[in-house]
């Protein structure tokens, strides 16, 4: 309650930067920690029924969060977008024997707190609750209920799916909506990432309840999740936790692998009209995927680009030396298959074209020489000094370790993060976005009043 | 039977001891919050100043936010930009934020980088140099983030308006990033007399949170800030909102898809309340009606009759001066505006009459007890909590009784203030009323009037 309110009470705050809270509040997933000091020693284990669990227990506060990840984001969508979202969604509308006002009260007469979230690759199942253990049980039970015995109830599912089209009509207001829904679409094509997270509104319209159970069915599976844990548990009772919480699971299959992403065989541009008084520019290219062989290169260089905010290229050209833009920025979005490579802005109409011409010009020199000896070294210092910051709390843990299991990535990956950052030179910088990102074949999105 | 078990094991095992809070104060008036979390080698450090846009007025709204952008670009010290560059090299994350009754700035550093921090901040609080190019630039900027937030936002706009309607003299009438045509005429003499003005120690509140020693922090910040002189900052009128006289109402009609209503009454905050229960009163009837899903506008409202596609009731407790408690929503699809404003009316009408049950009551304190811990797992948020309350004049002792307060509340209490506040004489509507979005809005901007 305290929390709500300050949420709304930050809805009339002004920040001065929001490029890189920006860059991160999108891709939550993008974060990187780092350090050999990590002190994080992941515990890792099975379930009974196959989901694979990591733990690292947090003594200080007698509180425990649970995230349960699927391989169910809307990459799985089908031919159905918004399909995952919408499922994920409806999980909480009715379980077991309780309809959606009950499980609401199970969770906040204890304080407890529950939410879904679903991206392209994966959907997000979390859990807050005090450690106290008949607090905990009554959490976790009702979280293990919501997890394995949903039941989809029809009436709530013709009320999400008309909410669901009232969020999908406010994203059309909304310049910057269209233009990520817009990137997205002509970055990928016949690609699963292509459509939006939240549906399109023909494929919403179309759905039954009958797609939501199938969906669920074949995606939200033993084999197909992680189960992450961090808290005041040892591991006993960790364990006992994951047991609770998978019980009701199908054991079913992991979701098979996703098509490659094709790289974009010629330049494209789409210019969108709309009403505003400035023009979102986005410019990109597929980009990278998690655990990729050249993630360290392409993340330092990034950060050097576009990524860091004050002191990156884009920032400095755009806003600091010309006052363009309030937000401008770089990032890659690492995926199970790559991701997108989006550098993006919003300016006055009239100044669109000068600033998708510098936005252009600062990525061209930046393939082309890659990063000054400086620029490396001070990115180095900036991400390796910073790493403790990744993980100060829980709640940035619990993520880490859902990420890192969810895609395969080496346990000790926080512990070597550092080492991997120092060791990227200028040169591997250079040849690898000359080898990834190829200035010519950018496709280059924008949406505003086209300037008469 | 059994809800009242609950609450007596939530009494009975979640009291954690609360980290002391230890409070140094300079010679020079500046005060010292320091709070100890040993949990990561890490630290927060914010600097709260008095001063917002509710201490602005007509003519140069907008004023603050502007000048927290130019905090950044120089002092006789270090140049435009160097204080960021300083940050990011010691691996640490900054920014800040105004909003009506504060200005903050903050870094997040690893725990032995903090003198780094104290240095550039006593450095800024008094030696910034306010270059008229870098002005002109960042002026530039926040009139492009003004766009980005404001004028291409719809409901952002609508809100501007409500906020202005309901207000007629209270400073809380004014945007926090100021009206475009006093940005637009700004001139860096404005900021130079308003950072004389208010940027003083003893105008300011210096809060740490981390793995820190308190006594240790004290001797930094003695040495950092110690000798920087008191200024006595000019006395503001209290500019006391009249008492409303009559339901106000406006529309809004800008291209838009969706359609919003927002509803206001007039209520005092802890700051300004005869009766300090009432402040606490209104905070718990917000969270009944919302803040949970299992309170009355998303169980009732979104879920029950199926009237909104999404609902809010908010009210800031810890405002400086009177305040607004607010209800705002979406129609679902199939309902208009007026069904759905009529809905909210027979809420607040439910309140008025009939008593909150003691479920109700027990779940929201159970939160609170809940949120007293979560809220431990961000030392970021901890320091965030003290700051405002010693910039608004409560103190940071105020967070600390709040539970108790919450606790105190009752089924009464709750139907009093709803009687004595929530009445039609005293309330402003704001209706979005949406245009086709290829209407234009270039009537709807007055030419820019620049002088010089």
């Amino acid at each position: 309650m305290k929390r709500l309110n300050w949420k709304i009470t930050t809805a009339v705050i002004v920040i001065v930067v929001l490029t890189f809270a920006l860059a991160r509040l999108e891709n939550p997933t993008e974060f990187e920690a780092t350090d050999s000091s990590s002190g994080l020693a992941i515990q890792s284990w099975k379930t009974d029924n196959g989901t694979r669990v990591v733990f690292v227990p947090a003594p200080e506060l007698p509180m425990v969060d649970v995230r349960v990840v699927f391989d169910a984001g809307s990459a799985r969508d089908g031919n159905l977008p918004g399909l995952a979202k919408i499922t994920a969604g409806m999980l909480d509308e009715g379980a077991g024997d309780r309809d959606a006002d009950e499980l609401a009260r199970r969770f906040d007469d204890i304080g407890a707190s529950y939410s879904a979230s679903v991206k392209r690759d994966m959907a997000a199942f979390s859990l807050r609750t005090l450690v106290d253990k008949p607090l905990r049980e009554q959490a976790l039970s009702t979280f293990a209920s919501i997890l394995g015995e949903p039941t989809f109830p029809n009436d709530s599912f013709n009320r999400v799916r008309r909410n669901t089209l009232v969020s999908l009509q406010n994203k059309k207001q909304s310049p910057g909506d269209l233009a990520k829904d817009l990137f997205y679409k002509n970055l990928f094509g016949k690609h699963p990432y292509a459509t939006p997270v939240s549906g399109e509104e023909e494929s919403v319209k179309a759905m039954q309840r009958g797609d939501l159970q199938t969906f669920y069915q074949q995606y939200m599976v033993a084999n197909n999740a992680v189960v992450a844990i961090v808290g005041q548990l040892d591991r006993q009772q960790a364990k006992e936790l994951a047991e609770q919480v998978t019980a009701k699971l199908n054991p079913g299959e992991p979701a098979p692998s996703l098509p490659e992403v094709e790289a974009l065989s010629e330049a494209n541009r789409v210019d969108h009209a709309h009403p505003s008084a400035q023009t979102h520019i986005l410019v990109g290219q597929p980009g990278m995927r998690r655990g990729d062989r050249d993630y360290f290169s392409l993340y330092v260089g990034n950060h050097i680009l576009g990524g860091s905010g004050f002191g990156s290229r884009i920032v400095e050209t755009i806003r600091e030396d010309r006052g363009l833009a309030y937000s401008s920025y770089s990032y890659f979005v690492p995926q199970r298959v790559n991701g997108a490579f989006i550098m993006g802005l919003q300016t006055s109409n009239e100044q669109a074209q000068q600033a998708l011409a510098l936005l252009q010009e600062v990525l061209v020199k930046f393939i082309d020489q890659g990063p000054t000896k400086d620029e490396l070294a001070h990115a180095k210092k900036n991400i390796t000094g910073g790493f403790p910051l990744r993980i100060d709390s829980n709640k940035d843990i619990v993520e880490y370790l859902a990420m890192i299991e969810f895609y395969g990535l080496p346990h000790d990956y926080l512990d070597t993060f550092n080492e991997n950052v120092e060791a990227v030179s200028a040169a591997d910088i250079r040849d690898a976005f000359q080898r990834r990102i190829d200035p010519e074949k950018l496709l280059t999105v924008t949406v505003g009043k086209q300037a008469e | 039977m059994r809800r009242l078990l609950m609450l007596f094991m939530l009494g009975a095992f979640v009291a954690p001891a609360l980290a002391q809070v230890h409070e140094y104060n300079l010679d020079n008036g500046m005060k010292l919050l320091v709070r100890e979390d040993h949990r990561a080698p890490v630290v927060v450090s914010q600097i709260w100043y008095k001063v917002g846009a509710s201490y602005e007025h007509n003519g140069i709204t907008g004023v603050s936010h502007l000048l927290e952008h130019m905090m950044f670009k120089g002092t006789e010290k270090h140049g435009p930009g160097e204080f960021s560059r300083i940050i990011a090299e010691n691996g640490g994350r900054e920014n800040a934020f105004t909003s009506k009754d504060f200005t903050a700035y903050f870094q997040q550093l690893e725990k032995s980088r903090l003198a780094v921090s104290f240095e550039l901040e006593a450095d800024r609080m008094r030696n910034l140099t306010l270059p008229k190019e870098e002005f002109d630039k960042e002026r530039q900027v926040v009139i492009e983030e003004r766009k980005l937030r404001t004028e291409d936002n719809p409901r952002a706009l609508t809100y501007e308006q409500y906020n202005a309607a309901a207000f007629m003299t209270s400073p809380y009438r004014h945007p926090t990033i100021g009206w475009m045509n006093d940005l637009e005429n700004l001139a860096v003499a404005d900021l130079r007399q308003w950072y004389r003005h208010w940027y003083a120690p003893n105008n300011a509140t210096l809060v740490v949170v981390g793995d820190v020693e308190p006594d240790r922090v004290h001797a930094l910040a003695k040495q950092h800030f110690g000798q920087i002189p008191t200024v006595e900052p000019p006395a503001i009128k209290p500019r006391v909102e009249p008492t409303q006289n009559g339901e106000r109402r406006i529309t809004v009609r800008v291209p838009a898809e969706l359609p919003y209503l927002m509803l206001g009454y007039h209520v005092p905050v802890l700051n300004k309340v005869e009766a300090e229960w009432e402040a606490y009163a209104l905070e718990v009837m917000a969270g009944v009606l919302s803040g949970s899903r299992s309170a009355r506008l998303p169980s009732k409202l979104v879920r029950g009759q199926q009237i909104a596609a999404g609902a809010d009731a908010g009210y800031d407790l810890y405002a400086r001066q009177g305040q607004l408690f607010q209800l705002s929503g979406t129609p679902a699809r199939d309902h208009d505006i007026e069904s759905l404003e009529q809905a909210l009316l027979a809420e607040i009408e439910t309140l008025k009459n009939e008593l909150v049950s003691e479920g109700e009551l027990d779940r929201i304190k159970a939160q609170v007890v809940a949120s007293d811990v979560y809220e431990k797992d961000s030392m970021f948020y901890q320091a965030m909590q003290m700051g405002i309350l010693e910039t608004v004049g409560l103190g940071w002792q105020t967070m600390e009784q709040y539970r108790e307060k919450i606790n105190a509340v009752t089924p009464e209490q709750i139907r009093k203030v709803a009687r004595k506040y929530l009445r039609a004489d005293n309330r402003t509507v704001a209706v979005l009323e949406p245009l086709p979005l290829n209407s234009s809005l270039s009537a709807a901007t007055p030419p820019p009037t620049r002088s010089h």
